[in-house]
């Protein structure tokens, strides 16, 4: 009998993958959304809807192709990233369609418009082509830093975007909001695209100035102001949200590019000033737009006590209307109670306007109640967080700032969208990720993902082996 | 660069806390204050969402439900015979909420009432439709008949009491509306709502409950209760050496008659032709506190719940003694229901012993289980026995002798005790008076039904001709007859 020896070499430690952890979750982000369809058709019509599985399989599908090429050409990708989305994605398709089904808001739809089409299949249309682009991003964008070459035509083209729906004959003015550009049929919210190309804008831009921008800079009462001349970019795009604000009445979206720019800023230097600088501003812009534009005034007047202003408001005054959506939302969370009146029973349909995109999320409170509202919070808080962790563990900084910038953008909206209908904060018109109608809206969130996830492979790779040393010996661990 | 990272990442955990927070409170704390909203349509939905229960007289129905096919309220509210009964069933409307029985029993009737639970349940499993639980009430369809065609165009109020247990057999008030007008939610509603709201007659007040009338003469009885449990009288036909023109106490004024033949009279005669000066002197003698205490065991100062609220009737607790002088007789601040009236009578009729009034007997599952019986209820003694057969021995004398003629039913073993009213009011007396009326039936086996009668105004009547025992005396006696006879 000899003793076993067993003698290996160790090299770079190999970090697991993960895929396979992935692949299980994704197997439960697709059937808990098929069983929250079935849900939906046995409480409104007492049998299992038709197309369930038509629904079930074109998720599947969906998932496993995101899944292979994630396997294929992001291998030590984020093993959250992709499931979290495929069920938000999933769950909003089945809240869409739950709103399909109601008899009131047909009955709207057919009053206004002439005649009612369904949501949820070209929802479906919108995430397969959103699955599509996730694809893309992960076939074309081989290695992120590639995207720094773009940093000033980024630029370019975020100003374009944005500025795209004040064109006259291309912009289209829907319900106050001239955030809708409308090509060959098609309405598009350039404004969700505008969103990642300004984060890879920020971030090359940052990336080359941080330095200049964090210490060339004078004492002043405890806070480095820095120079003039480097205040050329904030007070840049601090005037290009207050424009967007003022001529486009997009209140949320301004909002999120100042306070993206913001965050990445004070990540870039480390400098606090920043943030009382950028915090500054947007109250003074805040306040001159406030009591100038009476949009803003009106969801101001809403966030306050809407009850009472529906009282005090002219009667088919703007304010008015603003006032009578904001107590029809806060009524649909508080029906809802603890554990909500379940899916497709409750009756949030009665905010009629807009209610499977802005106001979404109020069908959630009521049908899912407070568990279902926290558990959806919890689960953008974890792509936050996964986005975050991904920033934190990337070796370059453009991709630290770029996935810091786009969680940041997102959780930005995720607060500004939730905290509007929850009437936390004033509300605004953006529209919840994955969960609400709109094809900008989910195809550029699956764009986001698809950054992240690449940002995230290329952080998690194991890095690359040193060239041997000629000089040095194998080193050589012996065990017992 | 990891450092700020780091904070903006606790930066965004904070947001999402905020955001749990903030739903946390509204789902959670405000959850019951946005549910009852009245902005709520939910309640309106919820209510109308299955065949709703009914309100039932004698056996039948006399509300019904209907599937309208509307996308918002499924079902709407129909009513038999609605202007003759809104008074007692209150309206449920689609636009305007609920009252009265609506909306007391609304549990009930819609099915969502945690008695119903199990029934609920239950349905689940069989997979019948829910369906609303009925509400019974103690009502006698004759009565409410009589009592509504007796007062025919005039305005006014009737409501009529069994006083051995203090169930209301009549509640009628005119003019009346038709709660099916404006049970939907459509512009046809919403019109029949603002026409009935600005109408001067104000059509949707239930007179027999909600307004307060001076009672003029018919409160004497309660003075003549007082005088009688304070022993200020000890026989009713002795003379209440009263002289004429009884001098008002702290005033001028002296206390007038209409009536001749009031000085001296006794406590019955002075009854039986309503004598103003006796009856002041007597509330005088009584003294204030007492009168109070008097007026307070048959109910006024108080709230009743029948389940449905009535306004308070009033006897004024800090009158002077000339205050309290002119109260006695049912004028100054003494005001009351015609309920109220009708709970007096009932007590002397009873022998002495006031019931709770109530108005729903029983509430039952869809299934027909009865989820509960109301049982009659003793309110107060506020006479003895002794005093109140002789007070039913004076209310007796005033239809045979006196004002009240015009209720006499003329039945044999049928005794009716009654006093009229006519309360001036207005100032100085300017306005057309109220004519009141209570009377009461007796048999050998005790009292069917007290009556209280109110009549504001008749067109086409003159002045003088408004009294108690001209216009509301004979719909007091109908409606005692529509009872005797169904329920003998």
């Amino acid at each position: 009998m000899s003793v076993v020896t067993n003698t290996t070499t160790i090299g770079a430690i190999e970090a697991p993958s993960r895929r396979n952890t992935e692949l299980a979750l994704l197997a439960f982000a697709v059937v808990i959304p098929v069983f929250a369809y079935l849900n939906v058709g046995l409480a409104m019509d007492g049998k299992v809807p038709a197309g369930m599985a038509g629904y079930g399989l074109g998720l599947a599908l969906l998932a496993t192709v995101a899944h292979l090429v994630v396997r294929k050409w992001a291998p030590y990708a984020d093993p959250l990233l992709l499931p979290l989305a495929t069920l938000l994605n999933g769950l909003g398709l089945v809240l869409i369609w739950r709103l399909d089904q109601s008899p009131r808001l047909i009955a709207l739809a057919k009053r206004q418009y002439g005649a009612f089409s369904e949501s949820a299949p070209n929802q479906m249309m919108y995430s397969a082509i959103g699955v599509a682009m996730f694809v893309g991003v992960l076939l074309v964008l081989k290695d992120h830093r590639v995207l720094q070459r773009y940093t000033y035509i980024s630029m370019v083209a975020a100003l374009v975007l944005l500025l795209l729906p004040l064109v006259p004959g291309l912009g289209t003015d829907s319900f106050g909001a001239k955030i809708w550009i409308r090509i060959g049929g098609f309405s598009i919210q350039p404004g969700e695209f505008a969103k990642l190309v300004l984060a890879v804008f920020f971030s090359g831009y940052l990336m080359v100035k941080r330095d200049a921008l964090a210490l060339a800079s004078r004492r002043f009462m405890g806070l480095y102001l820095p120079r003039g001349r480097d205040l050329g970019p904030i007070i840049t795009i601090w005037a290009v949200s207050l424009l967007i604000l003022v001529f486009e009445n997009d209140l949320g979206t301004s909002l999120l590019f100042f306070g993206m720019f913001v965050i990445m800023l004070y990540v870039a230097t480390e400098r606090t000033s920043w943030i009382v600088m950028g915090l500054l501003m947007a109250v003074a812009g805040a306040v001159v737009v406030g009591s100038t534009a009476s949009h803003v005034q009106s969801r101001v007047a809403a966030w306050l006590d809407p009850f009472e202003c529906l009282k005090t408001a002219p009667p088919n005054s703007n304010m008015a209307y603003a006032c009578d959506q904001m107590t029809q939302v806060l009524m649909s969370f508080g029906s809802g109670g603890i554990l909500g009146t379940g899916l497709g029973q409750g009756n949030s349909d009665l905010i009629q306007f807009a209610a499977n995109s802005d106001f979404i999320f109020a069908t959630v409170g009521e049908e899912l109640g407070l568990t279902g509202v926290m558990v959806f919070l919890l689960l953008y808080g974890l792509i936050i967080e996964r986005g975050i962790r991904t920033s934190l563990a990337a070796r370059d900084p453009f991709g630290k700032l770029l996935a810091m910038g786009l969680s940041g953008a997102f959780a930005l909206q995720i607060f500004v969208v939730a905290g509007g209908v929850m009437g936390l904060i004033p509300l605004t018109g953006m529209t919840m990720p994955f969960l609400a109608y709109g094809g900008s809206s989910v195809i550029a969130n699956w764009a986001l993902i698809g950054i992240l996830i690449r940002i995230s492979d290329t952080a998690r790779r194991p890095a690359p082996a040193p060239a041997p040393s000629p000089d040095a010996e194998m080193t050589q661990v012996v065990r017992p | 660069m990891n450092k700020p990272l780091r904070r903006v990442a606790i930066f965004c955990g904070l947001l999402v806390l905020a955001l749990l927070l903030r739903d946390n409170w509204l789902q959670l704390v405000r959850a019951d204050e946005l549910n009852a909203h009245p902005k709520n349509r939910r309640v309106q939905i919820e209510r109308y969402s299955n065949e709703r229960g009914n309100i039932i007289v004698d056996g039948k129905p006399i509300t019904g439900s209907v599937d309208s096919g509307d996308k918002f309220y499924k079902f709407k509210r129909t009513y038999l015979d609605g202007p003759m009964w809104a008074p007692v069933t209150g309206y449920a409307s689609q636009a305007y909420d609920a009252n009265q029985i609506e909306k007391i029993e609304d549990g009930i009737l819609t099915g969502n009432d945690d008695r119903l639970f199990f029934d609920r349940t239950l349905a689940m499993f069989t997979g019948e439709k829910k369906k609303g639980g009925d509400v019974i009430t103690t009502l006698s369809g004759a009565a409410q008949k009589a009592a509504y065609e007796g007062l025919g165009s005039k305005t006014g109020a009737v409501v009529a009491i069994e006083p051995k247990t203090g169930k209301i057999l009549a509640m009628a008030s005119t003019p009346s509306y038709d709660p099916s007008t404006f049970a939907g939610y459509s512009g046809k509603d919403e019109k029949a709502w603002v026409a009935l709201e600005k109408d001067k007659n104000k059509p949707k007040l239930n007179r027999a409950i909600r307004e307060i009338y001076p009672p003029g003469s018919v409160f004497k009885v309660v003075t003549a209760a007082a005088a009688l449990e304070n022993g200020k009288v000890t026989d009713i036909n002795a003379a209440t050496q009263t002289p004429e023109g009884w001098k008002i106490p702290l005033s001028n004024r002296e206390m007038k008659n209409h009536a001749s033949g009031c000085a001296n009279a006794s406590l019955k005669r002075a009854l039986d032709i309503s004598c103003n000066s006796v009856f002041a002197k007597l509330g005088d003698d009584v003294g204030r506190d007492k009168m109070v205490e008097m007026a307070e065991k048959f109910g006024f100062n108080a709230e009743q719940f029948t389940p449905v609220r009535s306004s308070a009737s009033v006897y004024d607790k800090n009158a002077d003694r000339g205050g309290n002088a002119l109260s006695s007789i049912g004028q100054f601040n003494t005001a009351t229901t015609p309920l109220q009236m009708a709970m007096v009578t009932a007590a002397i009729a009873n022998d002495g012993k006031l019931m709770k009034p109530y108005m729903i007997d029983q509430l039952r599952a869809p299934n027909v289980d009865i989820i509960k019986q109301n049982e009659p209820e003793e309110m107060s003694r506020p006479v003895s026995p002794e005093n109140a057969q002789l007070l039913q021995q004076m209310m007796e004398s005033v239809v045979t002798n006196g004002t009240g003629g015009n209720a006499d039913l003329n039945m044999d073993g049928v005794k009716v005790g009654g006093k009229t009213g006519t309360a001036q009011h207005g100032e100085k007396n300017a306005k057309r008076p109220y004519a009141w009326f209570i009377s009461y039936a007796k048999t050998s086996e005790g009292s069917p039904v007290a009556v209280a009668v109110v009549v504001e105004d008749s067109a086409g009547t003159d002045r003088e001709d408004i009294s108690g025992g001209g216009l509301a005396a004979p719909i007091a006696k109908a409606v005692m007859k529509a009872v005797i006879k169904t329920r003998g």
